[in-house]
């Protein structure tokens, strides 16, 4: 089933086109990394789907409901979560407090919000952080922290931005469980990612990004073998 | 559990202290009592939502202006008043949240003050209103009914009650899910609306409840020195004030404003008994050192370096407890502290 439908989006700042004309689709349940080149307007289409951007052409779907120029608090309730390049976190609260803000949105009592942000946290292998202050975990610890912080408000697609950038391999492995446990959830996820090694085994689609155009996509396999993307990514 | 413990000790204080002092120290305690109020409310907004306001005399003033003209021109009941003081300063805290939230930071603030300014002038202007002279409260009517007293002493049951009340909603807005969105637009904006956060109505809720309790101290304020004019409770010096008690004592903390204002206070005070109150403006130097010695050294202010200290010494005795954020050691020193 088709959940989000990017259709044709294009995003232009003045001058500078950013993304030319992308169209993708998430099915639920599905992991699909969005990959390429610096520059190559990764960032970008994210916010768009995310609502910090409104794209210039071309609609953006989720299970059927136009979310395209929503604003990004919009986007959320509607159902897309997501997270930063860096993490975000809300240093002057606790690690449980974090999350329990984002569990706000379905749960007003704080009882009940942070019984929900306790699962969250578990489920992000953090429950031992739980009261501790969340501007004292690690880099990688802060990454899942915001991971579980998005989660927190039920959301049917999470998009994660770089959430594999800078960490050592056991980290990596830890995030790559993390990102398998939520499609397990039913949970789509939409990943921009440098780190390779990370996504390429886990994705069911890849979809590559140039210079703002779509010239790729299809399983890890055959994007690896297309000589679109070599060339794209190792020069002409 | 510890901070209940110190807040019920502070509470019986405050109870059993007018029994020990004389008039002029009564008065003292009530210009603590009400400067505290002043930090709690502006914390609200200032603190915990983290937009910082220099303009919340335009609030006080309001208040005050609101429950004496009503009195003077109307004869409306002072308590009757001061409810509608903070009505109005809630109200006209959506003009002021509308023009000033579409900026951020220090220009958030710059803008605060130009106009607490507009309000300063239009108050010094406006005949009908008192103009520069000011006007007086009559004393006619007196007792717990008409909120008018010959005595200090129920001014300062007034000043503490309403201190109390003021404590009571910080209280519930740190503990419910509004305390908890204020603070994640102070820390990070974007990721407060990647989790749903509507930024907008929730930065104007903060500054509307903290303008309603401003204004109801302007109101106490006018009742207790039976004269207002638009220097005494318009003035940009007492939004600084405002600010500072808040600042001082630490920011976003539900004690820190009453903590800063009980410095600040008797630092005036007795700034005024050493160097005179003959205007030399030496009680201005004293705040502006003070402000630059909390930003560069503890910006956290007192609360913020308790903490600090409290933890440093309890790490050492028990060697367990983490740091956190503006220690000045990350997570790995404490290990050192310890082993050392």
């Amino acid at each position: 089933m088709k959940l989000l439908e990017v259709n044709s989006v294009s995003k232009r700042f003045g001058g500078l086109t950013a993304n030319e004309d992308v169209t993708f689709t998430v099915d639920s349940g599905q992991i699909v990394g969005l990959i390429g080149p610096n520059g190559a307007g990764k960032t970008t289409l994210f916010n768009c789907v995310a609502g910090y951007f409104a794209p210039t052409n071309g609609t953006i779907t989720l299970a059927g409901r136009d979310i395209g120029g929503l604003p990004p608090e919009s986007c959320a309730r509607a159902g897309v979560a997501r997270t930063f390049q860096i993490a975000r976190t809300f240093t002057s609260m606790t690690a449980c407090e974090n999350v329990m803000t984002a569990a706000m949105l379905s749960h007003r009592h704080v009882a009940a919000a942070r019984k929900s942000a306790l699962e969250w946290l578990a489920f992000a292998n953090l429950e031992r952080f739980a009261d501790k202050p969340a501007a004292s975990m690690t880099i990688s610890e802060q990454r899942r922290l915001a991971v579980a912080r998005a989660l927190a408000i039920h959301p049917r697609v999470l998009l994660m931005d770089e959430v594999m950038a800078g960490l050592n391999p056991s980290e990596v492995k830890e995030a790559v469980d993390v990102v398998l446990r939520i499609r397990d959830r039913g949970i789509a996820c939409l990943i921009v990612e440098h780190v390779l090694e990370g996504i390429m085994p886990i994705a069911d689609k890849i979809v590559v990004l140039d210079r703002g155009r779509k010239i790729a996509e299809g399983t890890p396999q055959q994007v690896a073998a297309d000589p679109h993307v070599i060339s794209a990514y190792l020069g002409d | 559990m510890k901070t209940l413990l110190s807040f019920c000790v502070c509470l019986a204080a405050a109870l059993l202290l007018p029994a020990f002092v004389d008039a002029s120290h009564l008065n003292l305690a009530i210009l603590v009592l009400m400067a505290a109020q002043l930090g709690v409310a502006w914390n609200i907004v200032g603190g915990y939502a983290g937009q910082v306001s220099l303009g919340h005399a335009a609030f006080y003033g309001l208040g005050a202006y609101t429950s004496t003209l009503l009195l003077i021109k109307f004869g409306v009941n002072p308590w009757i008043g001061t409810l509608a003081g903070g009505a109005v300063a809630a109200a006209l805290s959506l003009a002021f949240g509308w023009s000033c939230f579409r900026l951020k930071g220090h220009y958030f603030a710059m803008a605060t003050i130009a106009v607490a300014e507009l309000v300063q002038i239009f108050f010094t202007e406006w005949e009908w209103g008192g103009g520069a002279v000011g006007l007086n409260v009559p004393m006619d009517k007196t007792g717990w009914a008409w909120m008018s007293f010959a005595t200090k002493l129920p001014y300062y049951w007034l000043a503490l009650g309403l201190l109390l009340v003021t404590l009571a909603v910080n209280l519930w807005i740190e503990r419910s899910w509004l305390g908890f969105y204020f603070r994640a637009i102070k820390d990070e904006p974007d990721a407060a609306r990647s989790i749903g956060v509507n930024i907008a109505p929730y930065k104007q809720i903060a500054l509307s409840i903290s303008a309603f309790f401003t204004a109801i101290g302007g109101s106490l304020y006018a009742q207790k020195e039976l004269y207002v004019d638009p220097n005494s409770v318009l003035s940009t010096a007492l939004s600084i004030k405002m600010a500072l008690v808040s600042i001082l004592g630490g920011v976003g903390t539900l004690f820190g404003p009453v903590i800063g204002a009980v410095v600040l206070t008797s630092i005036e005070e007795f700034s005024r008994i050493v160097f005179g109150g003959t205007g030399s403006g030496i009680d201005i130097i004293i705040y502006a050192s003070l402000i630059i010695a909390v930003a560069v050294f503890y910006p956290t202010g007192i609360v913020g370096w308790w903490k600090g200290f409290a933890r440093r010494k309890f790490a050492n005795a028990r060697a367990v407890e983490p740091s956190t954020k503006n220690a000045s050691g990350g997570t790995g020193s404490n290990a050192v502290e310890v082993a050392s």
